[in-house]
């Protein structure tokens, strides 16, 4: 049960650290795919 | 008659000074680049004559028209059906100010394939394959029960495993489930939540689900490389499978058939976690970064060179795929394996909970009772036991 509980741990802290990359980094559609003249937002 | 002459003379200059008074004034317009200005407008508004020369005559000039070729020029011998075929077939040379080749296609008739399969087969054969899965897993438990371990237990516990391997384990299982629920989540949301629960409900749940499906996607990548590594080694097919196969795994029948670490039906379930879930990632990051990564042209002409597409009657696979075309395959591709793995899956939690007496003990404490052990994996057990001896006799010879 410890090790369950450990690997689920371990998923929700994967997935907070991705999404601060991803979203420091500019990933999203929204930034790679709008220009000065297309806003997206 | 002087009077006459007085009244006349006072008539005509009233009158001239009224035109004086109405003639418009002169208004510059060169900061509307010659158009009307703001004065004009309220001129016009409070009644006053306007003097509309300046755009009276300005209905432009086929003299002045710009060539065919240049940037504003007419569609000289191109009609506007032409035109519009030549926008929906993607042989127009169009520009875009942001978005890149992508933003070049403005029409596609490949996309209403795409979502007229995900949202009618796709869903319901999908759909179907779930709880299909899930009746015949029931119905199998109400004919077989559950497999019990036939000899009693011993109380002695052999480590079957380590910790990093039940962490591997349960951070791909667990990645796996939210992957799933969320997935299935942004299928069935609009037909199954919306209708349920109502619009607003599905739509928060859907956005959580999104940003939890990509997030988590990571988790369930790093999950299934720790796995592959580690027990890849006890994966590889074996003459030793046959055995377990002609006994039915000891599932149906009374039989236990010898396996080391693995057995053929455990191989199974970790070749199509590695081939469909590799699969499934490629495909995700593909879908996570859109248009960056497009995979199936490349892997469709692989394929062509093969033959395999034209020896089952698929003919040439196309390889010149609109960008668009790229992430509807990549979708479509990605859900139906995830159907496919859920469905195995479901399999693999049956035989690892209500399935099997002290399956659950080896993911969840990480150690079996030798019994349980030398009915399901004796070959592995004698190993086990073997090197336990062995290392007591090295660390006695040792001392």
């Amino acid at each position: 049960m410890k090790a369950m509980m450990t690997g689920f741990a371990g998923v929700v802290l994967v997935a907070v650290c991705a999404n601060l990359v991803l979203s420091n980094l500019g990933f999203a559609s929204q930034d790679v795919h709008s220009g000065a003249s297309v806003r997206l937002d | 008659m002087l009077r006459m002459a007085l009244a006349l003379v006072l008539t005509l200059a009233l009158a001239s000074f009224a035109q004086a008074q109405e003639k418009p004034a002169d208004i510059d317009r060169s900061s509307t680049g010659g158009a009307q200005t703001l004065e004009d407008i309220l001129n016009r508004q409070a009644g006053q004559k306007v003097d509309d020369t300046f755009r009276r005559d300005a209905v432009g000039s086929a003299d002045n028209a710009a060539g065919i070729a240049s940037q504003l020029g007419t569609l000289g011998g191109v009609s506007d059906p032409e035109m519009w075929r030549a926008l929906r077939y993607g042989s127009a040379d169009l520009k875009v100010s942001a978005g890149g080749e992508v933003a070049t296609v403005v029409m596609q008739d490949g996309g209403m394939t795409w979502l007229e399969f995900r949202r009618g087969p796709l869903r319901t054969y999908g759909g179907w394959l779930l709880l299909g899965t899930l009746a015949a897993l029931a119905l199998f438990y109400l004919l077989r029960g559950k497999v019990r371990i036939d000899a009693p237990n011993t109380g002695r516990l052999v480590v079957r495993f380590k910790a990093i391997e039940r962490f591997g384990h349960w951070l791909l299982a667990g990645s796996f489930i939210l992957l799933g629920v969320t997935g299935l989540a942004v299928l069935f949301g609009r037909v199954v939540l919306a209708p349920a629960l109502g619009k607003d409900v599905n739509a928060t749940l859907l956005v959580w689900s999104k940003l939890i499906h990509n997030n988590v996607a990571w988790a369930f990548i790093l999950g299934l490389v720790m796995v592959f590594v580690m027990w890849v080694a006890n994966n590889i097919p074996s003459r030793l499978d046959l055995v377990w196969f002609r006994q039915f795994g000891g599932i149906i029948g009374n039989a236990h058939p010898p396996a080391k670490k693995f057995n053929a039906g455990q191989k199974i379930i970790f070749w199509s976690v590695i081939l469909f879930g590799t699969s499934i990632a490629l495909t995700g990051v593909s879908l996570l970064f859109p248009f960056e990564m497009p995979l199936f042209a490349k892997s469709f002409s692989v394929l062509n060179a093969t033959g395999l597409p034209q020896l089952v009657g698929l003919g040439e696979l196309p390889v010149a795929l609109a960008p668009q075309e790229e992430m509807q395959l990549a979708q479509v591709w990605h859900t139906l394996l995830a159907f496919v793995l859920m469905a195995i899956i479901f399999a693999h939690i049956y035989i690892g909970s209500v399935g099997m007496e002290g399956a659950y003990d080896a993911m969840g404490s990480g150690e079996v009772d030798e019994a349980w052990a030398e009915q399901h994996h004796s070959l592995w057990l004698e190993e086990v036991l073997e090197s336990q001896g062995s290392d007591t006799k090295s660390g006695t010879a040792a001392e």
